[in-house]
């Protein structure tokens, strides 16, 4: 491994120069990203939730995976209701969003780079944390406190891989982690800041098509650990239900594996190997469903899963 | 002459990328993927094992969606195949749908966006009506777009099919019937061949298949795809060339067609660009027949050889944007004389002024 330089070793100064100027370029799991911007929120922003990612140093050793701007729009859009653009490589396939939500709009634009290109791992909607080398995917519907238990977790000693999608190998199966940080909406992020005062978390930004969103910076040693990758050891679909005892039940894998293709982000594109990767993952794992309204619930009893080997 | 963009030099010769840097691998990669071409590419480097890992996964996965795309041009044609089998005509697959079911060597990683048939023009109403009978539904919901289409256009307005989103183009003729050049398309339907086994679904034959495609990207299209179309030209030559009589009978059909002048703009900048191989007395047949007057040639030189680049950023240079906005106004030009198009163009502004803001909700990931 060769030596990490982190993105936070600039200076604040110097690392929103070279944002707004060349770019800056820093690895996120298994991708290289190049991000330019010359807006303030963005690069305060990623200074603070991507400083501990791996720069990635210019020069005939680089390759970029995704090179992406976030700009503002010109005329008159700079002074009335000013709006970002997103643009991968020159192309700008979303329309502008308001200023408040650049930050935001970087991490859904990078989830539609490597949903929509990157077929060469399936890739599955939904938060993935590991422990002890076993993965556990925690697919879910809107509003199932997906992401909120993920970010309970792992706070409390769980790795994160994703709070967004997960990357299976298609070579081995294998989870790959893509620790970035999380997506906290509306009342979550009151939540968050209660259960774990340590974390970091952006600023929120408001009335986004998803409520009001704030970022939780992945913690330290997942961001470390990001070339790790992991087996999956379990499929479990969390519940959020006020006032609710906690309680882990089975699920059909039939259901489960169905589930997930329909959630899959390309499953339809990797055809019969998609189709088997998912079968032998779901095969290998345990299905559960997992009903909570208490945070330190899910905590006690996620730590005392056991896997056999 | 402008130096040839790394992709060129690559789809010339695949092992050009022996010894590329990881630097140069990101630039092949981007301009790829921005001439459409990532897919062809991964297809062109199949053979070549030891590429580098963050390069070949692009590839793997450019490789994945072209096959998935291949196999629903097969579901979709069969499905057509079903839609038009009671009207008892000719159904002819345009450009890569054409190649993907006839198995040509243009079709492997070749991406499409929609499945363009042909078919006799006094039987269009027919065919739009069974295929609304069997889903598919007409996307320009605007009155102005659908009497453009149908008074002015050689196609009827795109229909996209209701459950599987897939779009087919339905044309009674290559070119506008307001056009400049005058091919009679009802001659290219009458020799069409039928696919194995597929009675009513056919391609044109090799020599219209190139001249169709030659037309398309010299007169009519916006060369987004500019070099990919001139891939699939390359690919089509390369293989159909090395047949007895064809580039005589390649000339012979531009003449009987009126489409020596895209024919020959299609050896000239697939010579210069891809570097096909053209024997020298077509190249100097079609000269005879079909090159313009030097001042125009010289600015269509000037012209293709910017917008037939990929189109990114590090192909363009100074008047990249200019040729390509030159052509554009061309190909209108070239379909309809100044007095049909020019309202129209105007009215095309303000429209798409107007609705630039439906053309992308956010695609952000599902949730």
């Amino acid at each position: 491994m060769p030596h990490v330089t982190p993105l936070n070793s600039l200076s604040f100064a110097r690392f929103s120069s070279q944002l707004a100027g060349a770019g800056v370029a820093f690895s996120v799991g298994p991708f290289v990203v190049s991000l330019k911007s010359s807006i303030t929120s963005v690069a305060e922003g990623v200074y603070q939730l991507y400083g501990e990612y791996p720069l990635i140093a210019g020069g005939a050793d680089r390759f970029v995976d995704y090179y992406l701007a976030l700009e503002q729009s010109q005329g008159l859009r700079r002074w009335h209701r000013p709006q970002v653009k997103f643009s991968y490589d020159g192309l700008h396939p979303f329309k502008p969003l308001p200023l408040n939500q650049a930050l935001p709009l970087f991490e859904w634009g990078l989830n539609w780079c490597v949903a929509s290109q990157m077929h060469s791992y399936l890739l599955i909607h939904a938060a993935v944390i590991e422990r002890n080398g076993v993965a556990i995917i925690l697919p879910a519907p809107p509003g199932s406190g997906k992401s909120t238990l993920c970010a309970g977790l792992v706070s409390r000693g769980w790795r994160l891989f994703s709070d967004e999608m997960a990357i299976i190998s298609m070579a081995d199966g294998q989870v790959v982690p893509c620790p970035r940080p999380i997506g906290l909406k509306n009342e979550s992020i009151q939540i968050m800041r209660d259960y774990e005062p340590q974390a970091v978390i952006s600023r929120a930004s408001l009335d986004t098509i998803k409520g009001t969103v704030a970022l939780m910076k992945a913690p330290s040693d997942s961001i470390r650990r990001a070339a790790e990758t992991a087996r999956v050891g379990g499929i479990i679909f969390p519940r959020y239900q006020t006032n609710a005892e906690a309680l882990m039940t089975v699920r059909s894998k039939a259901q489960t594996g169905l589930y997930l293709a329909d959630n899959s982000f390309n499953y339809s594109v990797t055809g019969a190997r998609g189709f088997n990767m998912l079968a032998e993952v779901v095969d290998g794992a345990a299905c559960l469903e997992f009903t909570y309204s208490r945070l330190d619930d899910a905590v006690r009893i996620f730590d005392a899963l056991e896997w056999s080997a | 002459m402008m130096a040839r963009p790394l992709l060129s030099e690559v789809l010339i010769n695949p092992d050009r990328v022996t010894g590329l840097s990881l630097q140069q691998w990101d630039l092949l990669i981007r301009q790829a993927r921005h001439a459409d071409l990532l897919a062809r590419l991964a297809y062109l480097l199949a053979g070549h094992n030891d590429l580098p890992e963050p390069a070949q996964s692009h590839l793997d996965s450019a490789w994945a969606f072209a096959q998935r795309q291949a196999q629903s041009v097969r579901y979709e044609v069969a499905n057509i195949k079903k839609a038009l089998s009671d009207l008892d005509i000719p159904v002819v697959l345009l450009k890569g749908a054409a190649y993907v079911m006839a198995g040509l060597p243009a079709a492997p990683g070749r991406l499409l966006s929609d499945i363009d048939i042909l078919v006799p023009k006094q039987r269009m109403e027919a065919v739009e009506n069974a295929l609304l009978l069997y889903g598919w539904r007409t996307t320009h919901h605007d009155e102005y777009d659908q009497k453009y289409y149908r008074q002015w256009m050689h196609e009827i307005p795109p229909m996209k099919h209701g459950v599987r989103g897939a779009v087919i183009d339905v044309h009674h003729a290559i070119l506008p019937p307001t056009a400049r050049l005058k091919p009679d398309s009802s001659k290219m339907l009458a020799t069409a061949v039928a696919l194995a086994g597929q009675m009513e679904i056919c391609t044109f034959t090799p020599v219209d298949m190139i001249l169709h495609s030659a037309t398309h990207l010299f007169h009519e299209g916006e060369l987004e795809h500019g070099l990919r179309d001139l891939v699939d030209l390359d690919a089509l030559l390369r293989h159909f060339g090395t047949q007895n009589g064809f580039w005589e009978q390649l000339i012979e059909r531009a003449v009987t067609l009126d489409l020596t002048r895209p024919l020959y703009y299609a050896l000239r900048y697939t010579a210069q660009m891809v570097a096909t191989p053209i024997p020298s007395f077509a190249v100097k047949a079609v000269a005879r027949l079909g090159r313009p007057p030097a001042a125009l040639l010289w600015l269509m030189d000037f012209l293709f050889e910017r917008a037939l680049r990929p189109d990114h950023v590090s192909c363009d240079d100074r008047y990249t944007a200019l040729a390509r906005w030159m052509l554009y106004i061309r190909s209108h030009y070239l379909r309809m004389p100044f007095h049909l198009l020019f309202p129209h163009l105007i009215r095309k502004a303000f429209k798409s002024h107007k609705g630039s803001t439906s053309l992308a909700e956010p695609t952000v990931a599902k949730e």
